[in-house]
């Protein structure tokens, strides 16, 4: 063959290749998205791959009439309390382990990951129970409050901001907070004054993902609630019940679930990688 | 100027809500773990009950067989994964038009709540209302996952790598681009072909990134819930049961909370000791490249 029709060979194949993974990918989001727009009619009518009519009822009666716009509030509260505390919490022991030599702080450092690494299956039976039975004074209890979730959600939320942000702190140069400290200004003062603002990209990528990750858990959020601080998530799968369930708003309350993380999509994508693996593969 | 008690004054606050959040939880189950305590039973306190619960875990037939089932799955899943990830990121180490929507497409169902993937994949297999059974039937193929164990456990390996193959490209893609290019030009000159390059240049270099999505994949892997909760519940039967599932559905409906808590310590003295020998291969291979 032809360099050059190999060339177009190689390069079609690649097309082929992509566009198919893109169908396959975008597939079950787009049907859920169909399956959102129909009425109960029409969608036990034979599967039709396109849509022309919109049934809004499917969005307006478990937002509006339901309890799904409180849960919607709830995942909302819970995950902006969440990356807010990890975020500050995150910057002060990062700080910590990175400047300071204190006895066993590679053992601290490494503990928190174990944290992270843990099944959530395996923590919710001691949570669940602490939280509603051990826990508790006077009539109050963690259980079913925000605080409560807020809490649970720093088991995996704050060793994975540690982790990403320790690489960012190692990476400014102490002089600078040396030079600092010589003009007389605090440890807050470096933190907040030099620190946040030099590592302020870094932040807001662990900000970012941190609250995505708290918007999308369920475990805890389905043990350690009941009515109250529902969110999201759990409110998805209730939909599944005995006695049959609602398609059309199933979907329509997943496309809610799914929606602001697909609109971080385009910032994070570029930091997914150094997310997920905690900083430990450097895109 | 720093000071031991500054750092300690800082690190104090995280100290403090990981200890309670992740360090009370873990000694409260190791503590209940030695009761017999059942919410349904007469009094509802704790009764000691000593290696009880462990003794009951061991013959456990259920309980192994999820157990089982989790690292089969886990087999096919990372297996999958791995060999569809190192594939395509090989394809997105080239320049293409276009190149970063579909690198961005393809990141898509990383940030989808595992829920909702449940709930999609739940709507696209449902019979009578999905398009796999309807449009498979019209070939012969009677797919009900609701029926067939088989093509129930099929199907969450499916979702599972839809989900979580964008993980392991982008993360051996990330590890591609660091690598230096000299080696790889002067293997082009030698007149090696891609395979060998492939076996003899890119793997070798690559094994802690490897590694580290291979450890990442399959801790994820065993502890899986949400999806598979979502698009088969566990079914049908024990089919799709998998550990974590497992878990979920005796301790709650039963309140055999001793039980349960012992259920919880052995899973995690598994994943401890599977996370340890996995960090320690990674760091070993670290420190052989390096």
């Amino acid at each position: 063959m032809k360099p050059n029709l190999r060339k177009s060979l190689s390069q079609a194949i690649n097309y082929i290749v992509w566009t198919l993974l893109t169908l396959i990918t975008l597939f079950p989001i787009y049907w859920m998205f169909l399956v959102s727009a129909r009425t109960r009619v029409e969608l036990f009518d034979k599967p039709k791959l396109y849509q022309t009519s919109f049934y809004a009822e499917n969005f307006i009666r478990p937002l509006f009439r339901d309890v799904y716009g409180r849960y919607l509030l709830n995942s909302f509260i819970i995950s902006t309390g969440n990356m807010l505390l990890v975020v500050v919490l995150a910057i002060l022991a990062t700080y910590a382990l990175s400047r300071y030599r204190i006895p066993g702080d590679q053992n601290i450092f490494f503990w928190t990951i174990t944290n992270r690494m843990a099944p959530p299956a395996a923590f919710m039976l001691p949570l669940f129970l602490l939280y509603s039975r051990v826990l508790r004074i006077g009539d109050w209890r963690l259980f079913d409050t925000h605080i409560g979730l807020i809490l649970a959600y720093c088991v995996f939320n704050l060793p994975f901001a540690i982790w990403l942000l320790k690489g960012i702190v190692d990476g400014i140069p102490i002089e600078l907070d040396d030079a600092a400290m010589v003009d007389g200004a605090s440890v807050m003062q470096v933190i907040w004054r030099i620190i946040v603002p030099l590592a302020a990209p870094g932040i807001a990528i662990t900000a970012l993902l941190s609250w995505i990750f708290a918007w999308n858990e369920f475990l805890f959020a389905a043990t350690l609630t009941s009515v109250r601080a529902r969110t999201i998530t759990t409110g998805l799968s209730e939909f599944v019940t005995v006695v049959g369930t609602n398609w059309g708003e199933m979907a329509a309350m997943a496309i809610v679930c799914l929606a602001p993380a697909i609109l971080f999509l385009a910032l994070v994508q570029q930091y997914i990688v150094v997310g997920l693996t905690f900083g430990a593969v450097r895109e | 100027m720093r000071s031991n008690r500054t750092a300690w004054g800082l690190l104090a606050p995280t100290l403090l809500v990981l200890g309670f959040a992740g360090l009370l939880p873990f000694f409260y189950v190791v503590y209940v773990g030695f009761f017999d305590w059942n919410v349904f039973s007469k009094t509802g306190d704790l009764v000691w009950a000593g290696a009880n619960n462990y003794r009951r875990l061991v013959f456990d037939t259920e309980f192994l067989a999820a157990l089982k089932r989790g690292i089969v799955f886990t087999l096919w899943t990372v297996t999958l994964e791995m060999v569809l990830g190192m594939a395509l990121a090989q394809l997105l180490m080239r320049e293409f038009k276009g190149k970063s929507f579909f690198r961005a497409v393809h990141a898509l169902p990383l940030t989808v709540a595992p829920i909702a993937v449940g709930a999609t994949w739940r709507l696209m297999t449902i019979p009578g209302l999905g398009p796999l059974p309807y449009y498979l039937r019209r070939i012969g193929i009677d797919y009900n996952i609701g029926r067939y164990a088989g093509q129930a456990f099929a199907t969450t390996v499916l979702m599972d790598v839809w989900h979580w193959t964008p993980f392991v490209t982008l993360t051996l893609l990330a590890g591609l681009t660091a690598l230096p290019r000299e080696p790889f030009e002067q293997a082009m000159v030698d007149g090696a072909n891609r395979w060998q390059i492939l076996r003899h240049l890119t793997l070798p270099m690559l094994r802690p990134v490897i590694l580290t999505a291979l450890f990442l994949r399959i801790m994820d892997a065993l502890r899986i819930v949400d999806e598979v909760w979502m698009l088969t519940g566990g079914g049908p039967g024990t089919a799709t049961r998998y550990v974590g599932i497992h878990v979920w559905r005796v301790v709650f409906p039963k309140t055999d909370y001793g039980y349960g808590s012992a259920m919880s310590v052995l899973l995690l003295y598994f994943t401890i000791v599977l996370c340890w020998l996995l960090l320690t291969a990674i760091t070993q291979a670290r420190r052989e490249t390096d």
